[in-house]
């Protein structure tokens, strides 16, 4: 991986942990706001099923988490283990590649589920 | 003060053993002192490195019961404990023999990251006039003084666990030179210390500040450099 890669690597993160930085903030507003109408499945269904706003916020909060967390990962296995680099690309491209789906398919399935 | 130092100091290469000695104490001694003693009068096999003995030349590093300093300048009756002192070879570089290490790794690295001034003169030309007052003249004058001693890269821990890592005192000179109006080495200079293991891998832990016998904060050269390169990245001008 050449210098130049390596150093978009790294403003990649720093980028992502800004948006990051936004999003952790906006979310844990919205749970403390939202937990005051009830807990219950449905509740949060109705909430936030259908909407496009909430799907978008949380299709950037799963894509900075995407690009922020295997970068960190990259380099504390690159630091902390005798990994080969071609190895500890491998483990922090499969890791990002994890959260994207995981992530993005828990957002599709309640924009999917529609407004409860 | 007791009248009797009792001193450890390291044997053999890097699968060595620390070696008693019994020195006698003196009012202002160094810890150089202390190792020059041996060597004079107890052991002449002892190897070490000095050269001016006035914290000027940057050869005398050492570790002092546990932490890097330059000898010559430090008093044993700052570091010892209890009348009793430690001392082992630099870490995080080659130990030849005794307390002498190979110090190659690490000015290879000061050339790897630019640390050599590029002129845009020539001798005929008239001097460049910077006001000292000038921000990137300040910047420059802060990390100037180093001795290149390795105090700083025997402290800072990302080079024990990435051996690659250019290093504090390599990033600090590259610095000094990227904020020097005569230097015309200019963004190439910031691709030689953009990377894993340049700038972008210091973890602003501050070891090498808190050690430097100058005084330096290659912390913040670093951070500077991180700075600059990430605006030399976004430019595309890596
Ligand atoms: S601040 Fe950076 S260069 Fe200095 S000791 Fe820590 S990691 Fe090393
Ligand atoms: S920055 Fe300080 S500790 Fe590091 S080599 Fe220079 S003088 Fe020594
Ligand atoms: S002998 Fe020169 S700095 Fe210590």
């Amino acid at each position: 991986m050449s210098e130049v890669t390596q150093t978009r690597l790294w403003l990649a993160q720093r980028i992502s942990a800004m948006v990051l930085a936004v999003a952790v903030a906006i979310h844990l507003t919205g749970i403390i706001i939202a937990i005051q109408g009830g807990l219950s499945a449905a509740e949060i269904i109705g909430r936030v099923g259908g909407s496009f706003t909430l799907a978008a916020f949380y299709g950037v909060f799963v894509l900075a988490c995407a690009v922020h967390a295997p970068i960190g990962l990259r380099t504390v296995l690159a630091e902390m283990t005798d990994l080969k680099p071609v190895s500890v690309n491998g483990i922090a491209g499969a890791f990002a590649a994890v959260i994207l789906l995981m992530g993005m398919q828990a957002v599709l399935g309640f924009y999917g589920l529609g407004g409860g | 003060m007791s009248e009797i130092l009792v001193v450890e100091i390291w044997r053999g290469a890097e699968d060595g053993h620390f070696q008693s000695f019994d020195v006698p104490r003196l009012e202002n001694q160094t810890v150089l002192d202390v190792v020059t003693y041996v060597q004079r009068k107890l052991d002449p096999g002892l190897s070490y490195r000095f050269s001016c003995r006035v914290g000027m030349c940057g050869s005398c590093a050492m570790t002092v019961n546990g932490t890097p300093r330059w000898t010559c300048r430090t008093h044993v009756s700052r570091v010892a404990e209890d009348g009793q002192l430690q001392i082992a070879p630099l870490r995080n570089l080659p130990v030849i023999k005794d307390l002498t290490v190979d110090m190659r790794n690490f000015f290879d690295k000061l050339a790897k990251a630019g640390g050599a001034f590029q002129s845009t003169k020539a001798r005929t030309d008239n001097f460049a006039q910077i006001p000292p007052a000038d921000p990137r003249r300040k910047q420059a004058d802060a990390g100037i003084e180093c001795i290149g001693c390795a105090v700083c890269y025997a402290a800072c821990d990302v080079v024990t666990w990435k051996p690659t890592y250019l290093g504090p005192a390599a990033l600090n000179r590259a610095w000094t030179l990227v904020n020097d109006a005569r230097d015309g080495m200019g963004d190439k200079r910031l691709s030689l210390v953009a990377g894993d293991d340049g700038c972008i891998a210091c973890h602003s832990q501050q070891g090498c500040q808190e050690h430097c016998p100058k005084n330096l904060s290659p912390t913040a050269a670093i951070a500077g450099l991180k700075r600059s390169v990430a605006v030399a990245a976004l430019k595309g001008k890596l």
